[in-house]
């Protein structure tokens, strides 16, 4: 059953002076209960817009959202603030990228996790000291009645991840983002973190929305995949069609550019040429053209649009059959 | 997410100082000193917390003149709390009148029994110091928490009206900030004494008058510090987790706001007691002339300086030193705060 429903989002970035920046362009995607839906693209694509705009988190000022995002009836783009407050932290939870800049530097972890169970669940003293110490100890975080009374700066990456984890989970939200969750991790952290959530989600039947630009990261974990280019979807698929038949030149080039255990030690990566900043405005055609390898004419003449069925694709030149490349990931379950 | 995170705030603060009111060039300059103040606390938020104070402790103890500014207050702090217990004579005691002669231009000086002499009314200048210390400390300290109190009122309800209120919050911070900057434009001295002029001159007035000349530096020093702080990401974190408005205001911003209002706390401590003098001196402080007060001993020792100089002497140095302990302390505490003046 679809818990999130999201359909044709734009948010557009308008500021005096300066030209406006759609940074999200038309996205459409769904996500059920208990589901991991993966958004996977480089920096810049519009992955974290995504998830402020369906937070409700984006500035009033300046910014023009448009689309629908039917949670469970209700359309978290067409509700006011107060019943976005209402929503946040205890149907909807989010996990942001920098730990440690996500905490209040000042304040004890403790009491940063009880305002929550406060807010949404009314328990105050021992009551929400005790709930607060069940969930660090849920999320992994030895020791946590000490924890409880320590600061952020006294907390490793990890453990300050584990508990803005234990935050957002704290009210059992409908529906869990996570913004890059692991990028501002070590590497050994990353995959502890990236189980934990899926232990998490798996228990509490939660809806994940995935964000990453590694897709690394989503391969043992999502169950669809969305990758996004310059604000618009250019593929989608079930991660298994997904890995063994990528079918856009951008998601080969993003799973070209992850390294392989088997490859052959000085082989280099191959990483896409050219940067997100070298790209054609959607209208005009397809704004990966100047950096693929495949491009045609048709590809600068009109814009492409998403085929395909359960497997889509944005691209009039797409890469079909199987690939070479990286099922290995898969493996990784 | 950085590069996601939206700066409107602080772009909208630049266009807004630019406009505003016609404010006057001292006016102007307060107040840009001031921001630079307030962008303190939102720099280097990633190792904020209980280790930046410690990491400012250090910087400060390494710097001599911050050594030099905590001796000076270490020391007119315990004169001033412990002295006027141990003050060899009553500091209004006039029992000496007869030493003195300001006809003929006598007035004993130091002596064995009177270690800083008499004054023209014949009274233990030692002593009188020594209660005068305790005098300033007070008007000092009650005239900066006054300013405190008020000036945070304003500046943390702006700040955060302005950070996280919307449009409607936006329009209550122009209202109270338009408000503050006339304050913050009118010369202190002058605002000073306009407000003795509608009170009655008394050692009360004075600290309500140099309270209040303090109040719109606080003010848009704690609306600065706040507004930066809304841009901060845990603001973000919190809200995505429900926390009501003002809890994220006062909960959590104020908290990490008050660094440079502590610094610039000490500071005024300096500004306040040299304006208090300054009231008193002119009269407008305490009506009662035996009162030991510094400024009005300075304004007796004109009657006298003729022939007897180190009357005014006495309290002068005593307000100049005290006020350079205060600065050289609230600017080592600037400069250890500000990664941009370290080194
Ligand atoms: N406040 C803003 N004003 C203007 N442009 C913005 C703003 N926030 C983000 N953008 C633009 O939106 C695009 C998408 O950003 P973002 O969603 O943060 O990318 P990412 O996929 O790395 O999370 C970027 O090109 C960025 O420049
Ligand atoms: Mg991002």
């Amino acid at each position: 059953m679809t818990l999130l429903d999201v359909q044709d989002l734009s948010v557009m970035f308008t500021q005096r002076g300066r030209e406006d920046v759609r940074a999200v362009d038309g996205v459409s995607f769904d996500v059920s209960a208990g589901e991991v839906v993966g958004l996977v693209g480089e920096s810049g694509c519009g992955k974290s817009v995504t998830s402020l705009a369906l937070m409700g988190l984006l500035p009033e000022k300046g910014v023009k959202v448009s689309g629908r995002a039917d949670f469970d009836g209700t359309n978290l783009l067409g509700v006011d603030q107060r019943t976005m407050r209402d929503l946040r932290g205890r149907e909807l939870g989010m996990i942001f990228q920098d730990p440690l800049s996500s905490l209040n530097p000042v304040v004890a972890i403790g009491k940063q996790v009880t305002e929550v169970l406060a807010r949404h669940r009314g328990l105050s003293g021992d009551a929400a000291a005790k709930e607060a110490e069940h969930l660090l100890d849920r999320v992994g975080i030895p020791d946590p009645r000490r924890r409880l009374k320590e600061y952020p700066h006294q907390l490793s990456g990890g453990m300050r991840q584990r508990a803005l984890i234990a935050m957002a989970v704290a009210c059992r939200p409908r529906l869990l983002i996570a913004d890059e969750p692991t990028t501002a991790l070590d590497v050994t952290i990353q995959a502890q973190i990236l189980e934990l959530l899926k232990e998490l989600v798996h228990q509490d039947g939660t809806a994940l929305i995935m964000i990453t630009h590694d897709l690394g990261v989503v391969a043992g974990l999502c169950d669809r995949i969305n990758v996004l280019y310059a604000g618009r979807v250019v593929e989608s698929a079930a991660r298994r069609p997904l890995f063994a038949e990528p079918t856009h030149p951008y998601t080969r080039g993003l799973l070209g550019s992850i390294p392989r255990l088997d490859s052959v030690r000085g082989e280099p990566l191959n990483p896409i040429p050219g940067s997100v900043r070298d790209l054609l405005p959607w209208v005009e055609g397809c704004a990966f053209a100047p950096r693929c390898e495949r491009v045609i004419e048709a590809c600068v003449e009109a814009p492409p649009a998403l085929i395909g069925g359960s497997h889509q694709y944005r691209c009039v030149n797409p890469v079909l059959g199987r690939s070479a490349g990286p099922e290995h990931l898969l493996e990784q379950e | 997410m950085s590069e996601g995170l939206p700066r409107e705030n602080q772009q909208a603060s630049t266009a807004e100082r630019s406009g505003g009111m016609a404010l006057t060039q001292l006016g102007k300059r307060k107040i840009e000193k001031l921001e630079r103040l307030a962008e303190l606390s939102a720099i280097n938020a990633g190792e904020r917390g209980e280790s930046l104070w410690r990491e400012a402790f250090k910087r400060v103890r390494h710097n001599p003149a911050a050594i030099v500014g905590a001796v000076i207050l270490a020391i007119f702090v315990l004169v001033a709390v412990i002295g006027p217990f141990f003050v060899p004579y009553s500091p209004k005691d006039t029992r000496w009148i007869d030493q003195v002669s300001v006809a003929r231009n006598i007035i004993p000086g130091p002596s064995a029994d009177h270690w800083l002499g008499l004054d023209h009314n014949g009274r233990d200048v030692f002593s009188r110091m020594v209660v005068g210390a305790q005098k300033t400390l007070l008007v000092g300290i009650v005239a900066t928490a006054i300013g405190l109190f008020f000036g945070c009122l304003l500046g943390g309800l702006s700040g955060a009206a302005y950070g996280l209120g919307g449009k409607a919050g936006r329009r209550l911070d122009n209202v109270l900030m338009r408000f503050v900057d006339m304050l913050l434009a009118m010369p202190a001295l002058l605002l000073a004494v306009s407000i003795v002029a509608i009170l009655r001159p008394s050692l009360v007035t004075v600290m309500i008058a140099v309270g209040v000349v303090a109040v719109p530096t606080f003010a848009r020093l704690l609306r600065g510090s706040m507004i930066a702080q809304s841009n901060a990401e845990y603001v973000v974190a919190s809200t995505s987790l429900g926390v009501s408005r003002p809890r994220i205001a006062f909960g959590h911003m104020l908290p990490n706001s008050l660094a440079p209002v502590i610094v610039q706390a000490t500071l005024t401590l300096a500004t306040a007691i040299i304006e208090a003098a300054g009231l008193s001196f002119l009269g407008l402080g305490t009506p009662d002339p035996s009162e030991p007060e510094w400024g009005t001993m300075l304004n007796d020792a004109l009657q006298t300086f003729e022939y007897a100089p180190r009357l005014a002497l006495f309290p002068a140095v005593g307000i100049i030193i005290t006020a350079l302990g205060f600065t050289l302390l609230g600017e080592a505490l600037r400069e250890a705060l500000d990664p941009k003046l370290r080194k």
